[in-house]
């Protein structure tokens, strides 16, 4: 990414080009009334501060920890996750896929970038670009790979193309040794890589 | 469309570049041209499909040489000329020349989290029942067509199993075009990584695409 130099002069001769474009737009909407900017500081605020993957590791620490609401989850992710008051823009329609010694869930959007916001809040840049979208369906195993990912080759790995309204969450397996651990202790071994299945759960020695 | 997003299968664009604690955005800009889109969509000028395919119907040199918020802005762009809410030369000058035209809402800042948790459902109820079940075999449509479209071209004339029933959806095809929303019922269906990429491909994969029910024939 461009060193970003913003200093307000008055002058934007220091901008780049796709700055300047979007400036301009905002001038022009703002100034017709169709936005106000205080709404897109909320928006960014939002999205910044309040929302991310720490939702997200809520809602798998209590699916590890309550055999009833994992139950729920995998019977009706959105109203699950919904009780935990995650709900809203892009996780309208919820689906949990578990992830099991056989069993290996990768989620993708290979058209744009359809990503469980409430859960997981925006994606990384890598997770809208080309090398994933195009190779995950195609070569999941060297794309796990590149994230330090290796499964035994016996792994089933199922892909989840997220070509709809559907919002796809993986529900990591577990680490073994986190026996009796609370729920807030669990939340702290789930990445966010690991609920879009491209990491896994951190072993308990490792945030100790 | 056979755009430059739908990119499934391609190869040549290189690893995956991770980032460690990546932030949220990588520049002020971003933040506005994120907000900015949000708060247009917010307007009603447009539904979330229209706003897809102005996207991704940018030239595909232009759509593979952008960065994701660059896109984002492109396609607001066409967006705001296309409804006639902004025109080329008022986007070329950067400011406003004429008088605004009318505009169903703005969004207002203290109104933005219930925006949100509201989302856009896009589950509809319809009197038709699903054609297909759970377990039936079912073949993807092969078809190119000029408008938008969710099946991706890797998924297209390929036969796999109906695995999850979602209820009927608002059909992006025809929603993007302006024709109403045309709900549908809608399908993830299960396919071989075999099916998809020849004989050779890894046997242990599989992927799902959610389809809707015209993409679909039984097998």
């Amino acid at each position: 990414m461009n060193q970003h130099h913003h200093h307000d002069h008055d002058d934007y001769s220091h901008l780049s080009e796709i700055e300047l474009r979007v400036r301009a737009l905002e001038s022009i909407l703002v100034e017709k009334g169709y936005v106000d900017p205080a709404a897109i500081d909320a928006l960014v605020e939002t999205y910044e501060v309040k929302v991310g993957p720490r939702n997200g590791a809520k809602v798998v620490a209590k699916a590890w920890a309550d055999p009833a609401f994992r139950e729920w989850l995998r019977k009706d992710a959105t109203a699950a996750i919904a009780s935990l008051g995650f709900i809203g823009r892009q996780g309208e329609h919820m689906v949990a896929v578990e992830n099991t010694p056989d069993e290996h869930n990768i989620v993708v959007c290979t058209l744009c970038s359809c990503y469980p916001w409430p859960v997981l809040g925006l994606p990384p840049v890598w997770y809208k670009s080309a090398p994933y979208r195009s190779r995950a369906v195609l070569d999941p195993r060297g794309v796990l790979a590149e994230f330090g990912v290796n499964l035994p080759e016996t792994t089933r790995i199922r892909i989840w193309d997220s070509t709809a309204e559907v919002r796809y969450l993986v529900i990591p397996m577990r680490p073994e040794g986190t026996e009796g651990m609370s729920e807030e202790a669990l939340a702290e071994l789930v990445t966010r890589d690991s609920m879009i299945g491209t990491g896994l759960a951190r072993q308990p020695e490792a945030v100790r | 469309m056979n755009g430059a997003q739908d990119l499934g299968g391609m190869m040549g664009f290189g690893p995956v570049a991770i980032e460690q604690d990546e932030p949220w955005f990588h520049a002020e800009w971003e933040r506005r041209a994120f907000g900015l889109t949000l708060a247009m969509g917010a307007t009603g000028s447009w539904n979330i499909d229209m706003s897809r395919h102005a996207r991704e119907s940018l030239p595909p040199a232009d759509y593979l040489s952008s960065s994701y918020y660059e896109i984002w802005t492109k396609g607001v762009e066409r967006l705001v000329v296309a409804a006639r809410l902004v025109s080329r030369e008022e986007l070329t000058c950067g400011r406003s020349l004429v008088q605004p035209a009318p505009i169903k809402r703005v969004l207002k800042a203290e109104d933005v989290p219930a925006v949100l948790a509201r989302g856009g459902p896009a589950e509809r109820p319809v009197e038709q029942l699903a054609r297909f079940a759970v377990g039936d075999r079912v073949r993807t449509r092969n078809m190119h067509p000029q408008g938008h479209t969710r099946l991706p071209r890797y998924a297209r004339g390929k036969t796999g199993v109906v695995e999850l029933v979602h209820g009927a959806h608002v059909f992006p095809d025809a929603n993007a075009h302006g024709q109403g929303e045309q709900p549908q019922w809608l399908y993830t269906i299960c396919l071989s990584g075999q099916e998809l990429w020849g004989e050779q491909a890894d046997p242990t994969v599989s992927v799902s695409i959610d389809a809707w029910e015209s993409y679909l024939e039984p097998a």
